[in-house]
């Protein structure tokens, strides 16, 4: 009897720490609109900016799961050694096309409309770019993978329907067509794109 | 000949709409269901790709030297000129929405989109105002003959792009021309028909300001998408066939528009 007391208390410690830990996709994109709007608004330089913006997106955007996505079938036949280069390659590419986008905006304001599990592993954060002067009002969905719920990850941005991963996955295809099917065309792009 | 001539002249400018984006609606059937599952598997063709380039590089210059500088002298206006131009434009569309409300079987958007319409042209005095919204009778998302197709499960066909006005698909092309054949109300009553009241110019002006109206709300997103493609052609031919997959479908939820195979094979937690 005293034992199966020690498991029930023990089993509920567990429970409760794991409900603890596990992290709401909504807030995960609260706090990151939160924190990136404060960098945009600040008046460090550009330079500093896109280091902050950078820590950002490498501690909260998959890099490593879209880089993949984005090779489409193409990753199943790259050997060791070319994973690890088209890894880094894409890396630096990600960071320097999303803060080289971001960087534009003074003060974007994203609020968060809605979350929608899909299953265990995804979540899809809904949220809302504010109408300003120049554009519209903009829906912006997140593609949140939650297989780890303490540290879920970005993994797409689906822009009024639209997905920017979706849309890498055909441009790099597209690249990669064009060239005879060579992978090293797309390598010497990412190489040209990071040294722009 | 100058007939054909104005005929590929409208065709094209109709196509400048068809990338434009708005708020969902919910008005779908179930034949969606089945468009979903076609869309999903198929893979469009870009036939004649060599060519497409091409014609995507001159519309790409024709854009820095025209379209891009009136795009951004438009911003310039007061924002109560846009917004009112764009209400208007947005109220003529609802003459080619509704008779594709009804072919696609959503008969209550077309109701409210006839409702809104009838309300915006008197009350907002020629949609320049949506005074609709105003009674709870909220902008749904536009029809056109191309996703009517679409919805009654024709394929896209071919992808390629034409001169001045960029992406569109054999689907999209003929949906478009049933705009000329009497399929819109506002180009019978401007080009088709002789009336007193109205000119052939008031349809190319409309289709213009139109064009000029939708690279205004997009220009940052362009000059964005220009600088982080590495291809920017393959970059707009995905946008396109996405958001015409997204209208089709009626849907702005990733989920159910998007075949997601590949993320599943993906572990990295």
């Amino acid at each position: 009897m005293k034992k199966s007391k020690i498991l029930i208390f023990f089993f509920t410690i567990i429970f409760f720490s794991n409900s603890l830990s596990a992290k709401e996709p909504s807030k995960l994109i609260e706090e990151i609109v939160n924190e990136a709007s404060i960098i945009l608004s600040s008046s460090d330089p550009v330079e500093s900016k896109i280091i902050k913006l950078n820590n950002i997106a490498e501690n909260n955007v998959d890099i490593d799961g879209i880089s993949m996505y984005t090779l489409g079938n193409y990753r199943k036949v790259l050997n060791e050694d070319e994973k690890i280069k088209y890894k880094k390659l894409f890396k630096s590419y990600f960071l320097k096309s999303f803060s080289s986008r971001l960087v534009d905006y003074s003060d974007p304001k994203i609020t968060v409309v809605s979350s929608n599990k899909v299953n265990e592993k995804y979540t899809i954060v809904n949220t809302i770019l504010e109408e300003t002067s120049k554009n519209p009002e903009i829906k912006i969905d997140w593609r949140i993978y939650t297989k780890n719920p303490e540290r879920p990850l970005i993994r797409d941005l689906i822009v009024e329907g639209l997905s920017l991963a979706r849309t890498q996955k055909e441009e790099f295809k597209s690249i990669i067509q064009n060239n005879g099917g060579d992978i090293n065309y797309l390598f010497k792009s990412l190489e040209e794109f990071i040294i722009k | 000949m100058k007939k054909i001539l104005e005929l590929f002249i409208i065709t094209l400018f109709s196509q400048t709409l068809t990338l434009n984006v708005l708020a969902g609606s919910d008005g779908t059937i179930e034949i969606n269901n089945k468009v979903k599952k076609i869309e999903q598997s198929s893979e469009v063709k870009d036939c004649f790709e060599t060519v497409n380039r091409g014609i995507f590089a001159f519309n790409q210059g024709l854009d820095k030297i025209f379209f891009k500088p009136i795009a951004k002298g438009y911003r310039y206006l007061p924002k109560p000129i846009r917004s009112g131009t764009s209400n208007a434009l947005n109220n003529l569309s609802n003459v080619v929405t509704i008779p594709n409300n009804i072919l696609q079987g959503q008969f209550k958007d077309a109701g409210i989109n006839t409702l809104r319409f009838s309300i915006n042209t008197t009350l907002g005095i020629a949609g320049i105002f949506d005074v609709a919204s105003y009674y709870g009778l909220n902008k749904l998302d536009k029809e056109d003959y191309g996703q009517t197709l679409g919805t009654w499960g024709v394929k896209e066909g071919c992808y390629f792009v034409l001169p001045v006005l960029g992406p569109t698909t054999v689907r999209d092309t003929l949906g478009s021309l049933v705009n000329f054949s009497g399929g819109d109300a506002w180009y019978n009553v401007t080009i088709s028909n002789d009336t007193r009241y109205f000119q052939n110019s008031d349809y190319y002006y409309s289709r213009l300001t139109a064009g000029v109206d939708f690279r205004a709300k997009n220009l940052e997103a362009f000059e964005s998408l220009e600088k982080s493609s590495m291809d920017l052609y393959a970059s707009v031919r995905s946008l396109y066939l996405q958001d015409r997959i997204r209208k089709i479908n009626n849907s702005s939820e990733i989920t159910e528009t998007m075949n997601d195979d590949d993320w599943e094979e993906i572990d990295t937690q």
